[in-house]
């Protein structure tokens, strides 16, 4: 395993002031940030509205808002949709999970909500392994995660080739035939799963990014091949630079064993944090013991700690950045703004506005071609 | 003098929009969303309304190309539209065969939870394997199994809206039935309408069954003075049996309305709308839809067909057929013949839908006499312009109702079932 050139690696996440300054200079790539803004579940749409805007004025590249059937809470593709109106750079990334749900009712939600926010849309990808969650459905019994997770990848399928079911140019407005679409730019997808089948178009136009950002979190063995395979985004967890060095590079090849640019595929490292009550605690950094919250790993410290690790990891040329999931969103989301992203905006290190308007922008992601489009003569790249 | 409900449905996939006029915008920019749910509430409307199709429309094996295709997915749009309105309800159409009771029952909770409770579900049964090919259920259900089905699937959803204690603590729900049979707990804790409004559209004897015996407003067709009496005392006449009140049950004919400063002038644009409306191509594809042949080579400004229809076609997919195609012909053939009209100009005639045309004045007199007629509680007003079509009718004919005492000058409640007058549905425990 081998971390990729910068002179500076340190071996611990706690540097201090001293040492960044030093190091300071322009990163190759950008670092990216996003945040969770879930957490206890909570009912009304203002709290959300205040934890994206925070969000939005870190400039972070999203938030997300995870979900599930099996315990309290909102559906969070709804409640990303009601924030969406009262923002208006920061990509929006609820879970959605593929088990019980028809991946033709994911691939319109997902395009109406990259409608409703001009451009900012994601969706997390997930599974429902449990009984009680079937249960819940009726449809089917709960299975195990490995054939679930080759599902949820022909939905990811089924949902990104709904999204390009519609050339961007088919609605043609022709008044002197009379059409309001060119019928041959949008197509039946006619696709055949091994648990279902869709056959297209879809009923929403093809949305503002041409297909929203696929959020994957690899930290299974069968959900990272799925991740490899279709996603933009992808969480690993991880206890060391190197160690995240090393699981970019499996993300990176096992995507460009299916034929994708590895270089567009962002790795963001999953941490939990907890700046709990002091602006540095005791023993920050990043506990080896039993993981507290079930998300990436458990980092533990002030908000200046958590911009050190963040510099460090970075610099080693380790990550493309980090998803953070606040212990308590109510309470950390704004240390991380003010404290942990404002040191990084001091540094250079992060972005201070949004030069972009869609998530794919900042994200560094470039619009993808459609598959079903007849080629054009300059070949999108 | 009796007060009256109106809803906006916001145009898009049927022959009433009129893509091709200058003034037509976008039918999926947010933009155009939040124009017309604006206007709506500042015409103090009861509700914003979104109609739904799961599968574009097919004429003869390809996509019908000459409405408008494409839209939102309902829920998602109305959760945004949350975000831009105050008091205004929001209304999505949303299959029940295609759907399960427990993702539903939570989508449709959560947008009454962050509107503040302005959610309805507009329940439709709509069912063939064209769609099927869609979802992973697939298939065919006949109307009577749509129906018990759609009917289990509301109950269902009212068991999940009621299982959490008024506390907040969720409770164990267990349901088992014909069609489905789940158990576990619900996400979410009940919601400020205790139910969102639940709307039917639907005709059959089956449907207005299901809405006499679950429904708060019925969605219907009928918006003629003779055809709304007559399906207004059926509906009313239905609820008793359940132990409801024909206040309980508010009825909404869907209804277009022209205007002009002059009755006169109304008639004009009334008949220059309707031939935007029916395009050469959609004359032509009206009278395949009822003749189930291609009659592509015909000439729209030429007679009617010799031929007479075949009933048993599948040449149109995705929209409701034609339910008795030989009277329909013979009677449009009696059109053209007695008024010497081409293909075109019969489509016109014979499908004329323009319910109120005149001025002002006229329309808010002709709404209420319906209202005091008892042929409708109120009105789903369908413009046929995108995002504008509502101005005029909310800057013109709202006041004159407000003036004559027939409509809310201001929000009273702050809840749909508050603006349509409903009680909040008993808690079950
Ligand atoms: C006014 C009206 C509006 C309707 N809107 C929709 C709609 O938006 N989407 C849909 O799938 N079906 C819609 N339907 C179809 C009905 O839900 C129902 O499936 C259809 O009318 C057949 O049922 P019936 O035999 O009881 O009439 C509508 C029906 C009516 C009368």
């Amino acid at each position: 395993m081998s971390v990729s050139g910068n002179p500076a690696v340190p071996d611990g996440p706690t540097g201090t002031e001293n040492r960044t300054e030093r190091s300071r200079m322009p990163a190759t790539r950008p670092l990216h940030l996003a945040a969770e803004i879930g957490g206890p579940p909570r009912y009304d749409a203002a709290s959300h509205v205040a934890l994206a805007r925070l969000a939005e004025g870190g400039a972070l590249d999203f938030v997300t808002l995870r979900d599930s059937f099996a315990r309290p809470g909102l559906d969070a593709a709804a409640v990303l949709a009601r924030v969406a109106p009262e923002t208006a750079r920061v990509g929006l990334v609820p879970t959605l999970t593929t088990t019980h749900t028809e991946p033709f009712h994911v691939s319109s939600a997902v395009a109406t909500l990259d409608w409703v926010s001009r451009g900012r849309a994601g969706w997390h990808a997930d599974v429902s392994t449990t009984e009680a969650e079937a249960r819940l459905f009726g449809r089917r019994p709960a299975a195990p995660a490995p054939a679930l997770w080759q599902e949820a990848g022909e939905v990811a399928d089924v949902v990104a080739r709904l999204w390009d079911s519609w050339e961007d140019d088919a609605e043609i407005r022709s008044v002197a035939t009379g059409r309001f679409v060119d019928r041959d730019k949008l197509h039946h997808i006619d696709f055949e799963g091994s648990t279902f089948s869709v056959k297209g178009p879809a009923i929403v136009p093809r949305p503002p990014q041409g297909r929203p950002v696929t959020v994957i979190d690899a930290t299974t063995a069968p959900a990272g091949r799925v991740a490899a395979r279709h996603a933009d985004v992808v969480y690993v967890r991880a206890s060391s630079p190197e160690q995240a060095a090393a699981l970019r590079a499996e993300v990176h090849r096992s995507a460009a064993r299916h034929g994708r640019d590895p270089q567009a595929v962002r790795v963001l490292v999953a941490l939990t944090v907890d700046l709990g009550d002091a602006e540095t605690a005791p023993e920050p950094g990043l506990e080896s013991g039993p993981q507290l919250a079930g998300h990436g790993t458990y980092f533990r410290g002030g908000p200046v700690d958590l911009a050190e690790l963040i510099t460090q990891w970075y610099r080693a040329g380790a990550v493309d950045g980090f998803h953070l999931t606040p212990l308590s969103p109510a309470r950390d989301l704004e240390r991380i703004v003010n404290g942990t992203v404002a040191l990084l905006q001091h540094r250079s290190l992060f972005r201070t506005f949004y030069p972009g308007g869609t998530l794919r922008e900042h994200l560094g992601l470039t619009r993808p071609a459609n598959r079903y489009a007849a080629p054009r003569t300059e070949a999108a790249s | 003098m009796k007060q009256m409900h109106l809803a906006a449905h916001f145009p898009g996939v049927n022959s009433t929009t009129v893509w091709a006029d200058p003034r037509s915008g976008s039918q999926i920019d947010f933009a155009s969303f939040e124009h017309l749910a604006r206007t709506a509430e500042r015409g103090k409307f009861d509700f914003f309304f979104l109609a739904e199709g799961l599968r574009l429309r097919e004429h003869n094996g390809r996509i019908h190309d000459l409405d408008v295709v494409g839209r939102p997915e309902s829920l998602t749009l109305l959760n945004a539209l949350a975000a831009v309105t105050d008091r205004l309800g929001l209304a999505a159409t949303v299959n029940a065969t295609f759907n399960e009771p427990y993702e539903l029952a939570r989508r449709l909770a959560t947008l009454d939870h962050l509107s503040e409770g302005r959610a309805a579900w507009n329940v439709v049964t709509s069912s063939d394997a064209f769609t099927g090919e869609n979802f992973r259920r697939g298939g065919y259900l006949d109307r009577a199994d749509r129906y018990t089905r759609a009917a289990e699937f509301v109950a269902t959803a009212r068991e999940l809206w009621d299982s959490w204690t008024p506390d907040g603590t969720p409770r164990p729900f267990a349901h088992t039935g014909r069609h489905f049979d789940i158990s576990g707990e619900f996400t979410v804790p009940r919601s400020p309408q205790g139910h969102p409004v639940v709307i039917q559209a639907g005709d059959s004897d089956e449907g207005r069954e299901f809405a006499a015996s679950a429904a708060d407003v019925i969605f219907t067709r009928h918006g003629t003075l003779e055809a709304g009496q007559a399906f207004y005392a059926d509906v009313k006449a239905r609820l008793a049996k359940y132990g409801r009140r024909p206040g309980d049950l508010t009825i909404m004919p869907g209804v277009t309305v022209v205007l002009g400063d002059t009755d006169a002038e109304a008639q004009e644009n009334a008949t220059e709308i309707r031939h935007l409306q029916v395009s050469p191509q959609n004359a032509l594809l009206a009278l395949e839809q009822v003749w189930g042949r291609d009659l592509s080579s015909y000439d729209p400004d030429g007679p009617l067909p010799d031929i007479d229809p075949d009933p048993e076609s599948d040449l149109v997919q995705g929209r409701v057929k034609v339910a008795d195609p030989l009277a329909v012909a013979a009677k449009w053939r009696a059109l053209s013949e007695a008024k010497g009209l081409s293909i075109r100009q019969t489509v016109v005639e014979a499908t004329a839908r323009q319910s109120f045309i005149g001025s002002p004045r006229t329309v808010a007199g002709e709404l209420e006499a319906f209202v005091e007629a008892e042929a409708a509680d109120g009105f789903i007003l369908v413009p046929h312009l995108t995002p504008g079509g509502l101005d005029d009718f909310v800057d013109r004919v709202v006041p004159l109702l407000q003036e004559r005492g027939s409509f809310r000058s201001e929000y009273t409640g702050t809840t749909l079932r508050s603006h349509l007058g409903h009680a909040e549905p008993v808690w079950k425990g």
